[in-house]
């Protein structure tokens, strides 16, 4: 990468239906934080806990997929102030693990979920206003936003990260290769 | 004089009667197919072999070779064109890579990470796909089903079982086993058989030996797939 520049980058990350083994994985990347520091300021992240995206975001990274009203608002935000959008692991690229349930009716599940498993007798499905409705079917982020870059892998590793950020933060097409990419 | 045609600039041997991918793979050349094995008749549907002949695209798995022949395979525009082509098989079906047990020696994923697809590119299907759990031995999950046809010619022409078809047409096209039930436990099927070894992605699965070897030791997990496939020739 070429020395710093005056301005940082700003980064804004999220989880929607992911589990948050994306952002394990970034922290994985270890002591190579503290150099991608030099380059770059986080915004909103569960890593910093801010809750909205400035709309001079550089680089938006998204774990997960779509499960829920919420996570549609959430990648709308983060596609309408980020300059660059990144979908991050399996669950963003494709859908991943929730979305295995898209051969299922909603209604199927929660059925089951909430009243004929064991444990659970008499359960009520929640419908509190404050939780988001599911949707119909789960679906992965480029089905609803354009996704600039795709980082696959569940998750993809540290390094695999670390060569996608610095390829891009050098101004490189990101290359992963033989080792690096990989879809589990 | 042993004949020869060109391929990406590079002179290829041939024998009387060998398609081009068969004459390339004998020379160590890596041409990206699915559909295509050294033992079986081609079948030339999967259409990721395709190369263009003298400026025409054609399969080189059933396209014979010929003397002086211009072959271009390894290019920027036929690439894009196999890229886009897996991505469509991939969101036909149900490719969970990292819940399926095939996951390291499956070619699908080895040819897309070839070609370097990052993302599915167009929307995904989500079929419903019940798998067949029915036999002891082996488990069938159609999710991953590329309609190859590799078992349906292997159980066909090697193991003379007829267990498998293709049923339906255009994309309604899906893989069925040949039972009154429909059901795998009711066919003469058998673990030794040319049919199970042959699944390029993880449909035909044997039970209980997914993860013998563990991910991150497998087939392409030591080298991608056009290094695998020009070592073995096949």
């Amino acid at each position: 990468m070429d020395a710093p520049g005056k301005k940082k980058l700003k980064v804004a990350t999220t989880s929607l239906a992911g589990c948050f083994g994306c952002h394990m994985s970034f922290l994985d990347i270890d002591e190579r934080l503290f150099t991608l520091l030099d380059y770059i300021e986080f915004d909103r992240s569960p890593l910093t806990d801010i809750k909205e995206v400035s709309p001079d975001c550089d680089l938006g990274i998204i774990e997960g997929g779509l499960c829920n009203a919420e996570n549609v608002h959430v990648l709308r935000e983060f596609r309408k102030n980020c300059k660059v959008l990144v979908a991050i692991g399996a669950c963003a690229v494709n859908g991943g693990l929730p979305a295995q349930r898209n051969h299922l009716p909603l209604s199927t599940i929660l059925e089951e979920v909430y009243h004929t498993s064991p444990g659970l007798a008499n359960g009520l499905i929640p419908n509190d206003p404050e939780l988001p409705l599911p949707l119909n079917k789960v679906h992965p982020i480029h089905e609803v936003v354009k996704i600039d870059y795709f980082l696959p892998g569940c998750p993809p590793s540290g390094d695999a990260i670390w060569k996608f950020l610095t390829d891009l933060l050098a101004g490189r097409e990101p290359e992963l290769g033989h080792g690096l990419m990989h879809y589990d | 004089m042993t004949q020869t045609f060109t391929l990406d600039g590079k002179a290829i041997p041939f024998a009387d009667g060998q398609t081009i991918i068969q004459a390339a793979l004998a020379a160590g050349v890596f041409i990206p197919h699915l559909c295509y094995h050294p033992e079986f008749k081609p079948h030339g549907s999967c259409k990721l072999c395709t190369v263009k002949v003298n400026g025409r695209q054609t399969a080189s798995c059933t396209m014979r070779a010929a003397a002086g022949m211009q072959v271009e395979s390894n290019t920027e525009e036929i690439n894009a064109e196999r890229r886009a082509l897996t991505q469509m098989l991939f969101v036909e079906g149900n490719h969970f890579c990292p819940s399926c047990e095939k996951s390291g020696d499956c070619q699908l994923q080895a040819t897309a990470y070839h070609l370097g697809m990052m993302s599915p590119h167009f929307d995904h299907f989500f079929p419903n796909r019940p798998v067949d759990a029915s036999h002891p031995e082996l488990l069938l999950d159609f999710n991953r089903c590329i309609l190859c046809s590799l078992c349906v010619r292997a159980s066909r022409d090697v193991d003379g079982k007829n267990v498998f078809a293709l049923s339906g047409r255009g994309i309604k096209t899906h893989l069925i086993v040949n039972a009154k039930s429909g059901r795998l436990a009711d066919t003469d099927i058998a673990l030794g058989d040319k049919a199970v070894q042959v699944c390029p992605v993880g449909v035909i699965l044997r039970k209980r030996t997914g993860f013998a070897v563990p991910i991150g030791e497998r087939t392409y997990d030591k080298a991608p797939i056009a290094e695998t496939v020009a070592q073995e020739g096949t």
